[in-house]
């Protein structure tokens, strides 16, 4: 088991090398800079010698190879370079909106487990009755619906409700304060962004649940179970949700990964500092620098959760064995 | 001896595209305490789902008791509620299944699958539940009790598993084990190490024991008596002895016939039983072996036979039992 954990860790370097050529070349074959961006993106006169200043400053004008040969060295001994468009620290850029994403995604998660499972799991249960439709078009609401929109009417909702009830409008806060510092107000602040992306989440893993529970009840130990007179609800807690699980672990993986960068139009909606906004700026400021890193934080999250996904598979499974 | 279990005018069916279907038509039959009864039928002849209906296993959809009664120790179970069947399930009747690859949770330990049953019928702490499952493991003959609670169904070979699903089917002192088809799907040799355990194990425990299964040889060595079904219903029913040197319904002859025998010399050819099994969605009036039957008469169009009496305890249904006697006589 640890050496196949150690062998899966070693395997995020050449997953890392292989992002770091693509992410890299691709950047550089988009035409112009961040000094052409920031001097000449106006459309006014700017002043030849200046770009070509700036553009030194930044190592643009290196040879290419020497340019990837220093991001790779940088990232070898852990320097990931400044901001090529605030000039500030990379690492200080990101830890404030790694957070704050990772708590997104976290929360996100938590919602869509605790829509789907039950959910998924009553609609196989009740297949073909009215219950099951229910879910089925709430699912589907869900996948039809962006979560963006969805964002939208959350707060439109809230302004609402609060302003009748309360009589006073109340909006979530929007400058953000980490978890361990103020819990209630943090998550007062986040709750909103992590229900609207934890619905449409949760409709792919309660359709994936719903699926692989009526397979599983088709299952000859399901039968064997109901023939040593168990409870009905012990056999699905006990003998179908366990095994069902491992098609829906796979989805909400995959869509935790997904969560930690994608999530742009969502944070614009609820005016959150992610990284998902990080990503769009960099990327139209050319910040080569930024978009490069968040690249790889994203491949490294990406890799580290499907190793975590198979960790679980082992977990709820003990026909899998790694070696 | 007394009536354990009285199958009486069972009745279950399908529900399909292309019809109702009727996998049981009508079967009675009765079990004896302590006694071993074999329902013997080639494949699709309802001799399954008649064993699940006795457990009211059938899944509806698609599948219905829609009449008849099964009276086990007085109680009929198709009219006990969800909740009193829990309690004969398991407890009063225990079951194994076909496929022992499939039938135990490959999530779940040995020793959980054991003793979740035993604690939920007999309400006993896990640790004596624990003692009755090593107790077991060691009863049907399984090494190193102990060591297997911990180990999943994949560690465990396909005879081994039979054996965990015997062992789980005698957890609760049962009256009554139905076996569905125990065997068919091991090794010839296990095959026989499993019988005997059943055997056995059921004569020592005084445990009925229903064998179902489309193996006359099974039927020769471990049952009693006989029943054998052809297309959802009944045609003969005796006690194996008799089945075995007496048939008298064509399709048991034809059955019989088309089965190796030691005692027959080797270049004995087979004799296999001609044309198709009916379709049960359009089944008419008349006997539904009369397509593939020898001995067929006018009347066979008309009348489904009723179960005749040949010898006492010996019943066929068949317009021409005393032909089909005299066949076998002249043949043997």
């Amino acid at each position: 088991m640890y050496q196949y954990v150690l062998k899966r860790l070693l395997l995020l370097f050449p997953t890392l090398l292989g992002a770091a050529v693509l992410v890299f070349f691709l950047m550089r074959l988009i035409p112009g800079d961040v000094c052409e961006l920031r001097m000449a993106g106006t459309g006014a006169y700017f002043d030849k010698e200046a770009l070509k200043i700036c553009q030194d400053e930044l190592g643009l004008n290196r040879p290419i190879l020497v340019q990837f040969w220093e991001f790779i060295r940088g990232y070898a001994t852990f320097n990931f370079g400044d901001s090529m468009y605030t000039g500030r620290p990379i690492v200080e850029e990101i830890v404030l909106r790694f957070q704050l994403s990772l708590q997104v995604a976290i929360m996100a998660t938590i919602t869509a487990i605790l829509i789907a499972i039950p959910l998924g799991t009553i609609s196989a249960i009740k297949q073909n009755t009215w219950i099951d439709y229910g879910v089925r078009a709430f699912s589907i609401a869900g996948i039809a619906m962006p979560s963006f929109w969805l964002g939208i009417l959350i707060i439109l909702g809230l302004l609402i409700t609060t302003k009748s009830w309360f009589g006073a409008a109340w909006m979530p806060p929007i400058q953000y304060r980490p978890l361990w510092e103020d819990p209630v107000y943090n998550l007062t602040m986040l709750i909103w962004p992590a229900v609207a992306t934890g619905y449409r989440y949760s409709a792919v893993a309660t359709r994936m649940t719903r699926s692989a529970m009526l397979e599983v009840l088709r299952e000859d130990y399901v039968r064997t179970a109901r023939a040593k007179g168990l409870l009905e609800k012990i056999i699905i807690r006990r003998h179908a949700l366990k095994n069902s699980l491992l098609p829906v672990v796979t989805v909400i993986g995959i869509e935790f990964a997904f969560l930690m960068g994608g999530l742009v139009v969502t944070e614009q909606v609820f005016n959150l500092n992610g990284l998902g906004k990080l990503f769009v700026e960099s990327v139209t400021n050319f910040d080569y620098n930024m978009t490069q890193a968040l690249v790889m934080l994203v491949v490294a999250v990406f890799v580290l959760t499907n190793f975590v996904v198979d960790v679980l598979y082992g977990w709820l499974d003990p026909r899998i064995h790694y070696r | 001896m007394a009536t354990l279990l009285e199958v009486d005018n069972l009745q279950t069916q399908f529900l399909t595209s292309a019809g109702i279907v009727k996998a049981v038509d009508g079967i009675s039959y009765d079990v004896e305490e302590g006694e071993t009864v074999a329902i013997v039928g080639e494949s699709g002849c309802g001799k399954s789902v008649g064993a699940l209906s006795i457990m009211r296993l059938i899944p509806w959809p698609p599948g219905r008791i829609i009449g008849g009664a099964v009276r086990f120790q007085g109680k009929d179970l198709v009219k006990l509620s969800d909740a009193e069947m829990r309690h004969v399930r398991g407890k009063e009747i225990g079951m194994v299944f076909q496929e022992p690859m499939t039938s135990l949770n490959p999530v779940l330990t040995i020793g959980l699958q054991i003793t979740e049953t035993v604690r939920h019928h007999l309400g006993v702490t896990q640790e004596e539940a624990d003692k009755r499952a090593i107790e077991l493991l060691g009863l049907v003959g399984i090494s190193e009790p102990e060591r297997r609670l911990k180990q999943y169904p994949h560690h465990l070979s396909g005879g081994m598993r039979q054996r965990v699903m015997i062992a789980l089917a005698l957890s609760c002192e049962p009256k009554l084990i139905i076996a569905d088809e125990p065997t068919t799907a091991l090794d010839v040799t296990i095959q026989a190490q499993i019988l005997e355990l059943m055997k056995g194990l059921t004569r020592r425990l005084g445990v009925a024991l229903i064998v179902i299964t489309h193996n006359l040889g099974v039927v020769a060595r471990y049952a009693d008596r006989v029943n054998v079904m052809y297309a959802g219903k009944i045609v003969e029913r005796g006690r194996a002895h008799d089945i075995y040197h007496r048939p008298s319904h064509p399709y048991t002859l034809a059955l019989l016939k088309s089965v190796p025998r030691m005692d027959q010399p080797r270049k004995a050819k087979l004799d296999p039983v001609e044309g198709q099994p009916p379709d049960l969605t359009r089944l008419d009036e008349g006997c539904s072996f009369r397509p593939r039957c020898r001995f067929k008469v006018e009347h066979c169009e008309r009348e489904f036979p009723p179960l005749n009496s040949v010898a006492p305890g010996h019943v066929a249904a068949c317009f021409e039992t005393a032909r089909v006697v005299r066949l076998e006589k002249v043949a043997s």
